[in-house]
């Protein structure tokens, strides 16, 4: 394994970054898949390499198997499964990656949402034999519910269905129906394999049949960032800062890192949940004065009059307010081993802000197989995504999670010992949802 | 210091931020939520570039004010001199307060004992440990990055620790959004690291764009050394070379700055930022798989020493 001159300059080139995920069953070679896009785009080291080729001697097997390049743990080694998420880094000439490399067990639901969370892209892994099976729904489901801008099929295993056409058509037809229902904006499909290497880095001989892109390339060439900077611009504010030294008697600066959306100098402004109003009289980029800032840069906002305002606010134009609530209605992935209530008293962390809070109601569990929504079942246990309200103790200037990540999410946490219990997300749950008919004869409405 | 937003080639939006910028404003999020919600952190600093870099990137976030922490740095008693002098200059010129976690008191007053092979960096941990129970640290600042090591890989940004520093992989509060709970409980504290998402490349370039100056052994220069497990080991009063162990002068520079018993030279004509950058690009071997004795006890050693409370 060598390095070529044109490998070095255009890693150094590559300025793009792309946060995406992996989602996929056990034994459907979502190791292999990550293995083989870590191995060709040459990201795996010589000495990473040898200690895999030395661990798998060890264990009496003939090739590397590359699976032990991404599970980190020793239970995970031991068991040959991956329990939680872990992160990887690679880099081709066109881009930068962050993988959040998640389990795909059933009982790992919770390491999807994690992993999903701060995606731009999934890639749902299905295995060619198999075709759409419940795991694939739900992860589908989960990367809808999560707004996921892009979802990517890989067919997997293509390899051991003759390389067949017809096989990989019907599996990407019905996987496109579904997520098109669940309100995903965007589905490609790819045939795979991920063992001989068709299609993952290197475009496929054996299937001149498919016209479409590798899956590097496809996650070379997809938009990266959601551009959210024509959005409801939202600037939660972190921390105050206030020298107090001679050089800046008067300085003072609220720190936070935009939203979304774009603030401007000479801006009218208003601060939630008091309401007050004022002028963005300066923006500090890091130290620098500028003109405009836009999402998802960390700046300093200075404002042309002394009012209150602290962390946990949110500064917004004037003319583009959020309502703020204390009755916030949300889906939630229950993320803790102890379960949630009706009734319960939690923490609720909303951007800077965490605020007491009630579980008022658990309006319905989601079943995620077939998107049924089982009414009132009273309590939510790890890895169940249900549908709440919570009522909080101060007002909340929340947006619709449809409309923004990162200012319609929030987390439920335990008061009594901080463990986070549930992530949340306001307002309507899949993109496309329709309206909710009446609960048919076993109780379970659609 | 100089802002900068790079034009970003290859996107159709004139908003796009170039990858340095993103892992920028990421790690002065997390910086300004620390000092928002925690009582007393602390940045661990020991003159190596990471630590350097958090260093920068703190400084950044809370300009004009000065950094809201403290500094602690566990000191082996086989730190490089030029490394020690770089961290003490830095202490001076931003008017910051540093704390010193001393192995060698540690093994002065008979509390550690010196292991057979020399090595001080797992000896770290207790000194570690128990600086961050005296000073009741809540939040302490670590400069581990997730590509470094596959243990690593699975690190949280904000990671909680018992009273003991243990870290339980198996038991992490999962990480949504960019929404970190920081809550704990009297005694525990929060291991926290902002240069999670950044790789070894990313902190070499951004050292490049932001012109931070480094400790001089970061660059290539003539140094004696002798080979010790494949590994070209710097002479010293430390405990090297023994016996057997011959000493040449060659010309090398550190990838990493840890203790002198553990940390590798590699052979490097790099003199230059860009010559350093050029040459890790090229390389085929990971940071510690070139230059970190520490990490190939066993296959689960970084593990193993993370859960004891090492970072």
């Amino acid at each position: 394994m060598t390095s070529t001159t044109e490998q070095l300059a255009a890693q150094l080139s590559a300025t793009t970054l792309l946060r995406f995920a992996t989602a996929g069953s056990v034994d459907d070679g979502k190791s292999t898949l990550v293995g083989r896009l870590l191995h060709d785009s040459k990201s795996v080291l010589t000495d990473q390499l040898e200690a895999v080729e030395a661990a798998s001697r060890g264990r009496g097997q003939e090739a590397p198997d590359l699976a032990l390049l991404t599970d980190g743990l020793r239970a995970e080694r031991e068991q040959g499964i991956t329990i939680d998420v872990a992160y990887r880094y690679f880099a081709t000439p066109r881009r930068r990656f962050i993988l959040a490399d998640t389990p795909g067990h059933v009982q790992y639901t919770r390491n999807m949402v994690t992993g999903a969370s701060t995606a731009e892209l999934t890639v749902v892994l299905v295995d060619a034999r198999n075709g759409v099976v419940e795991q694939t729904r739900r992860h589908a489901a989960i990367a809808a519910l999560l707004r996921v801008p892009h979802v990517v099929l890989a067919v997997n295993k293509m390899d051991l269905v003759d390389y067949a056409e017809p096989v990989f058509a019907a599996i990407a037809e019905e996987f496109t129906a579904y997520a098109t229902e669940l309100g995903v904006p965007e589905v490609t499909a790819i045939p795979i394999s991920a063992l001989a290497g068709d299609n993952v880095v290197e475009p496929s001989a054996r299937m001149d049949w498919y016209g479409g892109p590798t899956v590097l390339e496809h996650l070379e060439t997809v938009p990266a960032s959601h551009d959210l900077t024509g959005c409801h611009a939202r600037f939660p504010v972190q921390y105050v800062i206030r020298p107090q030294t001679a050089e800046h008697p008067d300085y003072r600066g609220y720190a936070g890192q935009i939203a979304a959306g774009t603030f401007r100098v000479g801006e009218q402004v208003t601060v939630l949940p008091s309401g007050r109003t004022s002028t963005v009289a300066g923006i500090d980029l890091l130290g620098e004065p500028v003109d405009v800032a836009w999402t998802p840069q960390s700046v300093t906002v200075l404002l042309a009059d002394d009012i209150d305002v602290s962390r946990g606010d949110i500064i917004v134009p004037s003319g583009d307010a959020p309502a703020t609530t204390q009755d916030v209605r949300a889906t939630v992935c229950h993320v803790a081993d102890q379960p949630l209530t009706v009734g319960q008293r939690v923490l609720l962390k909303h951007t800077t802000r965490t605020v007491k809070a009630i579980v008022k109601g658990i309006d319905s569990r989601l079943t995620l197989d077939d998107l049924s929504q089982h009414p009132e079942p009273g309590r939510l246990v790890a890895n169940d995504i249900g549908r709440v309200t919570v009522r909080t103790a101060e007002p909340l200037a929340l947006d619709s999670y449809a409309d923004s990540r990162r200012t319609g999410s929030f987390l439920l946490i335990d008061p009594a010992d901080g463990t986070t219990l549930a992530a949340g997300m306001a307002g309507d749950s899949f993109a496309a949802a329709a309206e909710a008919p009446a609960a048919d004869d076993e109780g379970w409405d659609f | 210091m100089t802002t900068s937003v790079d034009v970003v080639s290859g996107t159709d939006s004139p908003y796009a931020l170039s990858h340095l910028d993103a892992l920028e404003s990421e790690a002065v999020h997390i910086f300004r939520e620390v000092a928002g919600e925690f009582e007393r952190p602390v940045i661990l600093f020991s003159g190596g570039k990471d630590s350097i870099v958090m260093l920068h990137l703190a400084l950044k976030a809370f300009a004009p004010a000065p950094v809201p922490f403290t500094l602690l740095h566990v000191d082996t008693g086989h730190n490089f001199p030029e490394v020690l002098q770089y961290r003490d200059r830095t202490v001076t010129e931003h008017g910051l307060r540093l704390h010193v976690a001393s192995v060698q008191d540690y093994i002065d007053r008979g509390v550690l004992r010196e292991r057979p092979d020399g090595t001080r960096n797992p000896l770290q941990t207790v000194p570690l440990t128990e600086a961050i129970q005296q000073h009741r640290f809540d939040a302490v600042f670590g400069g581990g990055r997730r590509d470094e090591e596959k243990a690593r890989a699975k690190e949280r940004v904000f990671s909680l620790r018992d009273e003991f520093s243990q870290w339980d992989p198996r038991r992490q509060r999962p990480e949504l959004w960019q929404l970190y709970n920081g809550r704990h409980a009297p005694g525990e504290h929060v291991r926290v690291f902002p240069l999670s998402n950044w790789t070894e490349l990313d902190v070499w370039q951004y050292i490049q764009r932001e012109r931070i100056e480094l400790p001089e052994i970061y660059f290539a220069h003539e140094r004696e050394v002798f080979k010790r497990s494949g590994m070209w080991l710097t002479a010293g009063e430390w405990g090297g070379p023994k016996a057997g162990e011959e000493t040449e002068k060659r010309l090398v520079r550190y990838r990493t700055v840890g203790d002198m018993s553990c940390t590798g030279a590699v052979d490097s004509d790099a003199t230059t930022l860009d010559a350093v950058i050029t040459e890790i690009a090229a390389s085929r071997l990971t940071e510690r798989g070139a230059t970190r004795a520490d990490d190939k006890m066993s296959e689960a050693a970084m593990e193993d020493r993370k859960r004891e409370g090492y970072f």
